[in-house]
């Protein structure tokens, strides 16, 4: 196979995948062409720090959906937890973990409730975390009497704002900042190294060797520039690391885990997956507690992030949360979707929110085309598998 | 007689496939003409490119409809002309009455612009009444059997003035009684002049009922026999040969049985229906298998087969469950699928697309989705290893697909079936109950699952077959038992059993008392 056609081959069979990159980076350009403060590194420190808390509900959101169901409470767990963070930190002037943990555990407890009725009771996660919806954010609004408390002091402030900088010093840009991300590239550029080894081995078809080497510089040029424009700003961002680890971790889980296998198992066949020795109560469960438990991350992450716990915060993260899903290529059938796919599905989500505020535009117009691009991103998606599927 | 269609030398082509190389078809006016050929052949896309799924332009070659080159769109085009096809799968809204149903996308408006409702019952009672459905139009679909809902589907065809109806294996999911009556319809239907084209895998049915069959292999036609011209008996033989393309001497692979120790007893196994209170499905079932050895379950539909199957295989199946499993000659527990799956026992369902496969995924999944602890010691799931298993499985069970990539939806039965079969066989099961393992699969294929199911009884382990097909238990098994109501009838070695001997014991109603047992061993 020569190069050009090995090339058509990897991008064929990963049209899913490819086509919502594809116009990510389409989304990136134009608003760098509208307006060049988009790339400055103080926008992309912002975009970092103002939308991690999706991107961390996409990541529960998407194994949800691929189970072939829905959460649509996460808004108001989001809330209940950094409720709950508050009142040990702010009132009970606790120390900042201690907040943490209550808010993690909070999350486990709404988790294991929605699992409970999903899985063992049967009713739909529609329906169940619809009034998880209403009965969390009813309990936000007890815990926190109704008002806002802040602030939250130094240490979990830092959680959601806070930088690591500094350790190695640097001239005008943080050394540590590009160490860590170059680590990172050297442990990417290892494992598909040994991915590609391993298929070998296996007797299987690899993409030709120059092909593997752009991709990898590719991607090594994009992260490093990205790092670099962060360490001239204030370094590497807390939240950033928190992503990172839970991207990976996850990825893992769904695509390599036995656990990860089963979500799939339930929602592309439920009835084949149960009379494959699959516990699809236990798997409908357990996803559910998951995101609870991320649910809480988010909330700590946005509370910190706020410096405040509100009544009213996390309202409609579940769709943006769920947009970005689907944004990412997770089918509303359940049984397909991806942790990556979800994550650039809520950059799309993040990157239009940013670059319209950055031109100034009214808040009018924003869900507007907030909207048209959920559509049109899965439009789009429609018609690239709908190719796809002919090429095969 | 003149020829009302004429395919001429039809070639369709996908990126990579031919699926039609050059068809000709020729259907006289008021026959009925039957198209046999393996899965893949192509009689399907050959049905899609006439009725207009795939429109005017997208394939080479000529339509000659009625004296007239047709060029149709759409599937709209072609029922405007009277071409009505009717699929497989049925097309109803279960929650939706009868007469609506019939009626659906040809709603029957009054003056008002309204639907006039007295006008669209009366008239689905009367085509109802052409059709022998004896129901109330009003009712739902989905009260009603699968029969039933075939009959609708031919009533909503006569709806839409219909002159040639085509019927995508009509009695593939039918009993004998409502395929007999499917069957008797079409002839009453050619009296009246409509032209049918039958796709259908049932041999016994195409003699019984097509004036002319129509081979296909491979894309092309082989030949068209004129069904009164041959000989009766050497007929099916004429077509097996033409969809294989080589003699099919044996329609049962050879086997010399080794009959081993006991592997699985059920003992006293009764089972209540999961939601009606009180009633038997299964009652006092006892039944044994050996090692080496393949055991029939013969029963007509709804006698319990799949029910007694389920329930032994990890309860999946009915509630207050008694009796007792003996493995190897030791008690056994199996309350779960993944406790029946330890103690390796395996059961591959009669529905595949329902109950066997996840369709939207790859083959890879599938084959490793029962057995994928085997492959992740510590949770982690091997992905190489993985694809190396689906490999080994796709050459040596022979599924025909590009890669183990494929996606399972789009294989044909015999290879979805395959893809089960590797399934089950990569949990490594000492019994394999195999529940209808050749219903809707064509004649090549099923030769080749007989051939798996035979390689494994070679290897020691032990086999059940439930099957509907007499002569396929007769060709296959060493022992038959039969089902009856919930109770296992009788037990016979396949050397006394025919056909008659298993009718009369499968039909033996629940207060006739059960014959002297005939031992065998």
């Amino acid at each position: 196979m020569n190069a050009i056609a090995s090339a058509r081959d990897l991008i064929t069979r990963n049209l899913r995948q490819s086509g919502i990159l594809v116009a990510f980076v389409a989304i990136v350009a134009v608003f760098a062409l509208l307006n060049p403060m988009f790339l400055s590194a103080t926008n992309l420190t912002n975009i970092v720090l103002q939308y991690t808390y999706i991107l961390i509900l996409a990541i529960g959101m998407v194994m949800i959906i691929v189970a072939g169901q829905i959460d649509l409470s996460v808004g108001s767990v989001v809330a209940l937890t950094g409720a709950v963070s508050a009142v040990v930190v702010v009132k009970n002037g606790m120390p900042w973990w201690a907040g943490v943990l209550a808010a993690l555990v909070v999350g486990l407890l709404v988790g294991a409730w929605q699992g409970f009725w999903v899985a063992y009771v049967g009713i739909p996660g529609f329906i169940v975390t619809l009034a998880g919806m209403l009965l969390f954010r009813g309990l936000t609004y007890v815990v926190l009497d109704n008002i806002s408390i802040s602030p939250f002091g130094k240490p979990y402030y830092d959680i959601a704002n806070g930088f690591l900088n500094g350790l190695f010093g640097g001239y005008g840009y943080d050394v540590f900042t590009l160490v860590i991300f170059a680590i990172g590239v050297v442990g990417y550029a290892v494992a598909q190294w040994r991915g590609r080894q391993s298929k070998i081995s296996y007797h299987q078809s690899v993409e030709s060797m120059p092909l593997f080497v752009a991709k990898l510089v590719v991607v090594a040029a994009v992260v490093m520039w990205f790092a670099y424009k962060l360490a001239t700003y204030r370094g590497l961002p807390v939240v950033l690391i928190i992503l990172a680890v839970l991207t990976i971790g996850y990825t893992l889980v769904t695509q390599k885990s036995v656990f990860g296998r089963h979500v799939y198992a339930v929602g592309g066949n439920r009835h084949a997956a149960e009379l494959s020795g699959v516990k699809v109560r236990k798997v409908n469960f357990w996803i559910f507690v998951n995101m609870g438990l991320l649910a809480a991350v988010a909330g700590v992450v946005y509370s910190s992030r706020m410096n405040a716990a509100q009544p009213g915060a996390g309202n409609m993260f579940e769709l943006d949360a769920i947009a970005a899903c689907f944004i990412g290529g997770a089918s509303t059938s359940g049984g397909v979707g991806r942790v990556g796919g979800a994550i650039i599905g809520g950059l799309i989500m993040a990157v239009i929110s940013n670059g319209m505020q950055l031109m100034g535009v009214s808040t009018s117009i924003q869900p507007i085309v907030k909207g048209l691009v959920l559509l049109l991103a899965v439009a789009f998606d429609i018609y690239n598998r709908r190719r796809a599927a002919a090429l095969r | 007689m003149s020829t009302i269609l004429e395919m001429r030398s039809i070639v369709k082509e996908f990126p990579g496939v031919k699926a039609l190389d050059g068809v000709d078809l020729d259907v006289t006016r008021g026959e009925i003409h039957a198209i046999c050929g393996e899965n893949g052949a192509g009689k399907s896309t050959l049905m899609k490119v006439l009725s207009g799924v795939y429109p005017h332009g997208t394939y080479d070659g000529e339509i000659v409809y009625d004296g007239e080159t047709a060029e149709f769109g759409s599937i709209t085009d072609s029922e405007r002309r009277g071409i009505v096809i009717i699929h497989q799968e049925l097309a109803l809204v279960p929650y939706l009455s009868v007469a609506e149903n019939i009626f659906l996308g040809n709603e029957q408006r009054g003056r008002t612009g309204l639907i006039d409702w007295n006008r669209v019952n009366t008239e689905a009672a009367r085509l109802m009444a052409r059709v022998g459905l004896d129901e109330n139009p009003v009712t739902p679909v989905n009260q009603l059997g699968v029969g039933k809902q075939q009959l609708i589907e031919i009533a909503k065809a006569l709806s839409k003035e219909v002159r040639l109806l085509i019927l995508d294996e009509p009695t593939a999911a039918l009993n004998d009684t409502d395929s007999e009556h499917l069957l008797d319809l079409l002839r009453h239907l050619k009296g009246q002049g409509i032209t049918s084209i039958i796709i259908s895998h049932k041999l016994n049915e195409i003699e019984e009922i097509a004036d002319r069959t129509t081979v296909i292999r491979d894309g092309s036609t082989i030949e068209t026999i004129d069904m009164r011209d041959a000989g009766s008996g050497a007929v099916q033989d004429r077509i097996i040969r033409g969809m294989v393309g080589r003699d099919l001497e044996h329609r049962f692979p050879e086997r010399t049985s080794v009959v081993g120790d006991e592997v699985l007893r059920v003992e006293d196994w009764t089972v209540y229906h999961p939601t009606q209170v009180g009633r038997k499905v299964i009652e006092n079932a006892s039944f044994n298998v050996r090692a080496g050895e393949v055991v029939g379950i013969a029963g007509l539909m709804g006698a319990g087969r799949t029910e007694l199957a389920m329930s032994i295989f990890g309860r999946s199946y009915g509630r207050s469950i008694s009796g007792r499993l003996y493995k190897d000659g030791k008690e056994i527990q199996a309350r779960t699928v993944a406790e029946a799956i330890d103690h390796h026992i395996a059961y591959a369902t009669e529905d595949r697309k329902t109950y066997g496969l996840n369709l939207i995924e790859d083959i890879r999944w599938n084959v490793s989705s029962a057995g994928l602890g085997k492959l992740a010691p510590r949770g982690w799931v091997n992905d190489n290893e993985e694809i190396r298993v689906a490999q080994e499985y796709r050459s040596s069970l022979n599924i025909k697909a590009p890669d183990v990539l494929s996606t399972v939806g789009k294989l044909s039965g015999g290879n979805q079936q395959k893809v089960v079969l590797s399934k089950w066989l990569y949990t490594d099961p000492d019994v394999l109950i195999v529940d209808e393992p050749t219903r809707g699969i064509d004649v090549g294929a099923k030769y080749e699952i007989y051939t798996i199911i035979n390689k494994m009884v070679a290897a020691g382990k032990a086999v059940v077959v439930i099957s509907s097909e007499l002569p396929e238990l007769l060709g296959i098994c060493d022992r038959v038992y039969t089902l009856a109501f919930g109770r296992i009838t009788g037990e016979l070695p396949v050397a006394e059993a025919t056909q008659e001997r298993l009718m009369e014991l499968m039909t033996l109603e629940r207060d006739q008392p059960l014959p002297t047992k005939e031992n065998v061993s």
